[in-house]
């Protein structure tokens, strides 16, 4: 049984301007000791997806269907006191934003100890041992002098490495990271993802990671989810995808990123501009900025089906397998700048 | 006139750490720049990484005379800028001009596009007002927005956009030099992928010349013609990108290019990561000698915390490296580096 | 932290400079011939000359206002020489301001602690259901308050609770400590009188905090940190009382201090109306007879009070915020 089973999950917001469907139709697992990738361009419901999955929305703006279920329970339609024992416990989120998530007028030592409060029954002398560890873990130098700082005495990498510790703290089944290294540079990020690796095979963690950095997920993940427009374009094993991308857009995204072991003299650039969710676009979410976009593209949504002939491997697009295979003939080639 | 459009020579930068309530008194500095020397040649990009509060930005700020710089000079086409009053220095602020990392606080939010671009040629007065808006036109076609974005106000656009704003009021005095410090930071790999590909068709087009401070080294690998690094306020190696990447001789350029993700699965997992042991020391309190030798896999007692190692050409093609112990070769593993000291050489 | 409660403190004092200089200029050198004043309408130039002797006033300006300050200093203030005396009725300042302070403080700060304790579980009760049933009355609360004037409200406050229905006396003040022979006194005679002038001053600021403390609680609801203790697995109550209402009563804390001081000038309105023997009925009688001296000492002392009330509102404020300390 996976850990984690999202089922046709959908978020859509009430504004003042219309409804904004930000996850439509979202579907994916995890299984225990895994590592999921999400990635996708700003705005496409990464982050969404998952505070809808820890029910963290804003009840009073926010409708969800579908289903969430963790160890077989449905997380959307259970009562808020087991919902409760499970957040911050089993399921752990690390939010995107460290310099607005932590309470300005507590200390890190006291939201950490919070946390251990909320769901194990210890001393506090001994609430605070483990916030101390878990500090240290994640790479705050002098730990336990700075243990009583405010957030604000904290930049914005250490502030974000204070949010990780926050969400290891209880040793969580599922940790939901939420573009967690965004704000460290090469060498914290490479500490915070080892971090994370052993949280993995001490414990037997998943971790759903969010991120624009497909070097991230090249290295971490072992499924990973494209996500454009509020749907999942593309799912598959992080080799499938790396080897055998699949549609149009996440050409794109594989071109646009500049790397250290190929040199190209120009980035694939995805013209146009992302789509909008209070009116998307009819057919396919990606055609107003496909190459390939033919008319079936403008009136018909592809379904998300098997691509290449693996079970694992799905995609949302309507081209044939032919002009696919010349396209990933091309990248291996190199060729990323003429992809779109 | 000479190759060289910029020299830096041991450029430093101290910030006073004062206490008192009244009467401010100095108690400490921190040395975010500490002698820093490098040139920049005519039409190429320089790039610029270290790890954050290395002190890039400072450097910067320093070179643009932002802020005054403790010590060290700065040429810019072979004439000293650093002691140049604010009057003389005002023709020079056309050839040299910034853009900065957050495309969302660094553009006037009350200020319409228009002005925002064209400020500066108002400001050294080139140009009747139809003049400056038809140049304004020209730069916003020219960074790829449209000319009819003109009356807008910055929050208008995308972040994307926003950096081409940036890029655009740049451009706008037809600088020779432009600091971009981490102008691709806070963007999405797609849009990332436009501001680089701008940058580049302009350098070719104008003949620009970049100094491009970034973390990212893929980033700065993909735009640059040479690459500095920088760590604790000091230049630890500086060479041509391709023998950097490849043939890199400092520990601490080792360590950074080893931790670079790469996107693809099986390089990614097969190679090796030399993870550096504790935190950057504070730049109030540099470590004595070598500054990276308190984290260096390779440091060696007795030299290393002593002896403070020279930027100087250690191999061919100009590649200068400030090291006692340069790596021999290139990738090694954590084991390899740790045991292949050897005492003789300094 | 110490850092900044000097500094605030040295802020204080040159505050209390800048006050007491303006105050000093305004009612001392303006006035046509402040001699005459003192002398009385009859006197004879010699009469003049020696008043204005006596009372320094042939000294150059800046000696004056030196004299007055170091005076005002030495004394403490509200000491017996600090101030002079009063034209009208040849008191001490310091007895007039020590007799009627007590009545405008327990005004003021007792209006202080109604308004709170009625804004406080008004503002976050509505922003936790806005536009229910209770967010729409406290928002008809809200408008008469702001809209409807001391004066008025005291007129039918007294109407219908002092005079139809005989809950409250009329008119009149009980001291705390030590009353005066034969009459009322102590806190439950203190507080029974005071209450219907508390509800008269304190209304229009529980209106005006209530819609400050709504919002204030509406936006930091919204706050990602709230959102992160709602991840952490913390109940609404916790959330509420750790995260949302410390963070949003905040700057409630930095309004109250000049609210307070603002209320000042209100008290005289519901004094007034209640015939409260307080610092604000005494400005209005001095000024009628222009009792100049009253006046001023009337207003120095309070802008000082003023003055050391936001200092401690300030310095509280620094330990309760964090990020204050810094600065
Ligand atoms: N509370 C909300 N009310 C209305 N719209 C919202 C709300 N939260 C998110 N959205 C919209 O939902 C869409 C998806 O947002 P989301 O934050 O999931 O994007 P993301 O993929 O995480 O992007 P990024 O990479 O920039 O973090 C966006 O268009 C956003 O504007
Ligand atoms: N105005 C200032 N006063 C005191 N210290 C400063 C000042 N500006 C910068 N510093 C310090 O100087 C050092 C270098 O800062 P700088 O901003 O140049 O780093 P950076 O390399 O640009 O880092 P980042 O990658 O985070 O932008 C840091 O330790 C910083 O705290
Ligand atoms: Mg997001
Ligand atoms: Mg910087």
């Amino acid at each position: 049984m996976a850990l984690l089973d999202v089922k046709d999950l959908r978020t859509t917001f009430r504004t003042d301007d219309g409804l904004v469907k930000a996850v439509e139709g979202v579907s994916f697992s995890v299984e225990p000791g895994q590592t999921l990738g999400i990635v996708g361009e700003s705005g496409s419901g990464k982050s969404v997806t998952c505070l809808t999955i820890m029910g963290l929305n804003d009840r009073r703006s926010a409708v969800t269907t579908g289903e969430a279920f963790f160890k077989g329970d449905d997380l959307l339609t259970m009562p808020s006191s087991k919902l409760r024992s499970i957040r911050g416990n089993e399921i752990a989120m690390i939010f995107q934003d460290p310099m607005t998530s932590l309470n300005p007028v507590h200390t890190i030592g006291w939201q950490l100890v919070e946390a251990v409060h909320l769901h194990q029954d210890v001393s506090r002398s001994q609430a605070r041992a483990s916030a101390l560890d878990v500090l240290k873990a994640v790479g705050i130098p002098r730990a336990d002098q700075r243990i009583d700082d405010y957030p604000h005495q904290f930049s914005g990498g250490m502030r974000q490495r204070v949010m990780i510790a926050m969400a290891l703290i209880n040793n969580p089944d599922l940790l939901l990271a939420d573009e967690p290294t965004n704000a460290l540079d090469v060498k914290p990020q490479a500490q915070i993802l080892k971090l994370m690796g052993t949280l993995q095979k001490e414990f037997g963690s998943a971790i759903v990671l969010i991120t624009h950095d497909l070097g991230v997920v090249a290295e971490i993940a072992d499924d990973v989810v494209v996500m454009y427009g509020a749907q999942v374009v593309e799912r598959a094993t992080v080799n499938e995808l790396f080897a055998r991308p699949s549609m149009p857009y996440t050409w794109g995204l594989l071109g646009s990123l500049p790397r250290i072991d190929h040199d190209v003299e120009r980035l694939a650039q995805i013209p146009g501009s992302p789509p909008s969710l209070l009116n998307p676009p009819t057919g396919c979410r990606f055609h107003p900025r496909c190459k390939y976009a033919m008319s079936i593209c403008q009136s018909v949504m592809p379904e998300l089906l098997a691509a290449g002939g693996s079970a694992t491997h799905l995609s949302r697009c309507h081209l044939d397998q032919a002009t696919r295979d010349a396209e990933i003939k091309k990248l291996e080639s190199g060729h990323f700048a003429e992809v779109t | 006139m000479s190759d060289d459009l910029l020299v830096v020579e041991g450029l430093k930068k101290h910030f006073p750490v004062t206490r008192g309530i009244v009467f401010q008194r100095q108690v400490a500095a921190v040395k975010a720049v500490d002698g820093v020397s490098f040139t920049v040649k005519r039409g190429e990009t320089l790039g610029v990484v270290g790890e954050s509060g290395c002190g890039k930005s400072t450097m910067a700020r320093c070179i643009m005379r932002l802020i005054e710089p403790t010590a060290g000079r700065v040429e810019f086409e072979g004439r000293e800028i650093t002691g140049l009053s604010r009057h003389d220095l005002r023709p020079l602020r056309r050839e040299m001009m910034m853009v900065l990392q957050d495309p969302y606080a660094s553009l006037n939010p009350r200020k319409r596009v228009g002005s925002i671009v064209g400020e500066a040629l108002e400001v050294h007065r080139l140009g009747t007002a139809a003049e400056i808006k038809k140049r304004v036109q020209e730069l916003l076609d020219i960074v790829g927005l449209n000319p009819e974005h003109y009356n807008r106000f910055p929050h208008e656009f995308s972040g994307g956009q926003r950096q081409r704003i940036g890029v655009a009021r740049a451009l706008a005095v037809n600088p020779k030099l432009i600091v971009c410090d981490e102008p691709v930071s806070a963007l999405d790999v797609s849009v990332q992928a436009q501001i680089l590909n701008l940058l580049k068709d302009l350098q070719q087009e104008f003949g620009l010349t970049y100094i491009f401070i970034a973390h990212d080294l893929n980033v700065v690998r993909h735009i640059s013609d040479r690459v500095m690094v920088m760590y604790l306020g000091h230049a630890v190696e500086l060479a041509g990108k391709e023998t950097l990447y490849h043939h890199p001789l400092h520990p601490y350029t080792g360590a950074l290019l080893s931790a670079v993700p790469v996107p693809n699965p099986e390089a990614a997992r097969s190679r090796q990561q030399i993870l550096l042991e504790g935190d950057v020391p504070s730049p109030i309190n540099p470590p004595s000698g070598c500054w990276f030798h308190t984290r260096c896999p390779r440091h060696h007692p007795g030299v290393c915390d002593v002896l403070e190692p020279q930027l100087a050409a250690r191999a061919v093609g100009g590649h200068e490296v400030a090291c006692h112990y340069p790596l021999e070769r290139w990738p090694m593993s954590a084991a390899e580096l740790a045991g292949s000291l050897r005492p003789d050489a300094a | 932290m110490t850092r900044y409660v000097i500094r605030r403190i040295l802020w204080a004092l040159v505050l209390f400079v800048v006050v007491t200089f303006v105050s000093y200029v305004i009612f001392f050198l303006i006035p046509a011939d402040p001699v005459k004043l003192f002398a009385g309408r009859q006197a004879t130039a010699e009469d003049l000359a020696r008043a204005a002797h006596y009372y320094g006033l042939d000294q150059p300006f800046y000696v004056q206002y030196w004299k007055f300050l170091s005076r005002l200093v030495a004394n403490g203030i509200i000491g017996k020489h600090a101030m002079g005396f009063s034209y009208a009725n040849r008191q001490w300042i310091s007895h007039v301001i020590k007799d009627r302070a007590p009545v405008t403080a327990s005004l003021v700060f007792g209006g202080a602690v109604f308004w709170m304790l009625i804004s406080v579980p008004i503002g976050i009760l509505s922003a936790l259901r806005p536009r229910s049933l209770a967010d729409r009355g406290a928002t008809i609360f809200v408008f008469i308050g702001i809209s409807a004037h001391p004066v008025f409200l005291a007129l039918i406050f007294l109407y219908i609770f002092g005079y139809k229905l005989q809950l409250f006396p009329i008119g009149s003040y009980a001291d705390f400590f030590n009353p005066p022979e034969g009459q009322p006194g102590g806190p439950i005679q203190w507080a029974w009188h005071m209450f219907l002038p508390w509800c008269t001053f304190a209304i229009l600021f529980a209106a005006l905090y209530v819609r400050m403390i709504r919002a204030s609680v509406i936006e930091t609801m919204s706050e990602d940190y709230v959102r992160t203790a709602r991840a952490k697995g913390a109940p609404e109550w916790i959330v509420m009382r750790s995260h949302i209402l410390r963070n949003a009563l905040l700057p409630i804390v930095t309004m109250l201090g000049m609210d307070i001081a603002l209320g000042m000038g209100g008290a005289v309105f519901t004094e007034s109306v209640y015939s409260l023997p307080g610092l604000g009925q005494a400005v209005v009688q001095s000024l009628e007879t222009f009792d100049l001296p009253v006046t001023m000492g009337v207003v120095v002392f309070a802008t000082t009070a003023v003055l050391i009330v936001n200092l401690i509102v300030d310095i509280l404020y620094a330990f309760i915020d964090p990020r204050i300390k810094l600065a």
